[in-house]
């Protein structure tokens, strides 16, 4: 598995999407920190723009990766290698050249700043390793529906539709349901459904670490009063597990009784 | 070498191969042929594991191939659609397949010569044509020496000269006593190499033996009438 690892990661690293990824986030890394004087507000943007665009790119990425190499993938079936090594290697190299970018993007820029001698530096790296969650997590969906899909346009579909679900639609619903629900105790109800959405838990998770009760929202607020604040954030970073497990699970089940 | 017994194959209603035997003990040239979506490319890739049967069961080289991945070291296996990560270069590929299966004595410097790959040797396969692909898709295939050698449609967009080469070469991999599968649709290379015809339709091996015996068969002088009068027979 770590030689299909290495050829995804090192195929990645010479394409010039990842030095855009990369050159995104030193832009925004800077332009954050440097233009502003407030840095638990540069936090927060960050915060924001990581937790929409990272599942984004990890979709888009993990999509094209899979269908671009499906020739190149049989070639690889035919060797001596398990299916599942080949499938978790190639998942591995485009999750962790993405979660690379993430992190020497906005790491260098932080590191100017003089990150490492202040206090922020715990709150700094619980944004990149929620970063380096959601890369894994959907890198792992935009697998599963790859391989699902052998039409690149209905699977290209539909991973962006489940990036806008989870992304946007999700949180409208969510909030439809506790206005219409109001008269009934809702409290386990939105425990569960936050649970179910890997970007409003990250959002949390970050949230709780900050303690900004003002931004933590409905459900912010429910886990923090029924968990507290350190157990709080272990289940949310246990569920995240979670979410990068049970699809990787499937990613190998399915990949070992398809036919190529 | 390869031994298919009442292999069954379908893709949700479509029924591609139905109850084959094959059995390639004696080694030589294979040539497997059949109208279009007869199963050809099905047959092979179940062989590879690549597409899992249905029923029955496949051994190569006496392993019962769903029991472990390793039997695939003894398959060189040329693809039919040539098409390799865009950003890498041929050297680092051939390095890379190789590093893969973990192999050390093999003969790529031979092949390249052959095929005249030196001045690609430094370039990235996304800016390669179509026919050097193939060549290099070749070298891939042959260099590993391994005793089955399964070839999807080889001639595909090669030059003359390229193909006189690979004939060459196939015939070189035979007298090592190998056994070679191969499907094509060009009937004069087809003749011109095969030991022993397969011919695959709705399903099924419709035929198994020499040119000569099916030229008997069907009472046509001529293997391309002699597959063309199979071929009308059955939709008459």
């Amino acid at each position: 598995m770590l030689k299909i690892l290495k050829y995804s990661f090192f195929d990645l690293m010479r394409s010039r999407w990842s030095y855009v990824y990369l050159l995104f986030y030193l832009l925004l890394g800077i332009v954050l920190l440097f233009l502003n004087n407030d840095l638990s507000k540069a936090i927060i943007t960050l915060m924001n723009v990581i937790i929409v665009l990272i599942p984004l790119i990890g979709t888009v990425f993990g999509i094209m990766y899979h269908y671009n190499s499906t020739e190149f993938t049989q070639l690889l079936l035919a060797q001596p290698l398990k299916r599942s090594t080949i499938f978790l290697g190639q998942y591995l190299g485009v999750a962790l050249s993405l979660s690379l970018s993430l992190v020497i993007g906005l790491g260098i820029p932080f590191a100017f700043y003089g990150l490492f001698y202040s206090d922020a530096i715990w709150d700094f790296s619980l944004l990149l390793v929620t970063g380096a969650f959601l890369t894994l997590i959907f890198v792992a969906l935009a697998f599963n529906i790859a391989l699902s899909n052998e039409n690149k346009i209905k699977g290209f579909g539909y991973a962006i539709l489940m990036w806008l679900f989870l992304a946007v639609i999700y949180d409208g619903l969510f909030l439809m349901s506790l206005v219409f629900f109001e008269d009934y105790p809702l409290d386990k109800a939105s425990l569960i459904g936050s649970m179910l959405n890997p970007i409003d838990l990250s959002r949390i998770l970050i949230l709780l670490k900050l303690d900004i009760s003002a931004l933590l929202g409905y459900t912010g607020a429910v886990f923090k009063s029924f968990f507290g604040t350190n157990l709080g954030l272990f289940l949310s970073l246990g569920c995240l597990v979670l979410w990068v497990i049970l699809p990787v699970w499937r990613l190998i089940y399915v990949s070992k009784r398809k036919d190529f | 070498m390869v031994n298919i017994i009442d292999l069954h194959k379908s893709f949700g209603k479509n029924v591609v191969l139905s109850g084959v035997d094959l059995n390639t003990d004696q080694g030589g040239i294979y040539a497997i042929l059949g109208p279009n979506g007869s199963g050809k490319t099905t047959l092979i890739k179940s062989i590879l594991g690549m597409v899992l049967p249905k029923k029955g069961t496949i051994e190569v080289l006496g392993e019962n191939i769903k029991i472990d991945s390793a039997y695939r070291n003894h398959i060189d296996y040329l693809p039919q659609i040539a098409n390799f990560p865009n950003n890498i270069k041929v050297k680092e590929l051939i390095r890379m397949i190789k590093d893969l299966r973990g192999a050390k004595n093999t003969n790529e410097e031979n092949l390249i010569r052959r095929f005249q790959l030196e001045p690609f040797l430094n370039k990235k396969l996304g800016n390669l044509s179509g026919g050097t692909k193939q060549k290099v898709n070749i070298v891939l295939t042959f260099m590993f020496d391994r005793p089955l050698i399964i070839l999807d449609e080889p001639t595909t967009g090669l030059d003359p000269i390229a193909l006189i080469q690979l004939k060459e070469l196939i015939r070189i991999e035979k007298d090592k006593g190998k056994t070679i599968l191969i499907t094509s649709h060009i009937m004069s290379f087809v003749e011109e190499i095969s030991d022993e015809i397969v011919f695959l339709l709705e399903g099924t091996i419709y035929f198994k033996g020499t040119i000569a015996a099916l030229k008997e068969k069907t009472e046509q002088p001529n293997f391309e009438h002699a597959i063309a009068s199979i071929l009308s027979k059955h939709h008459a």
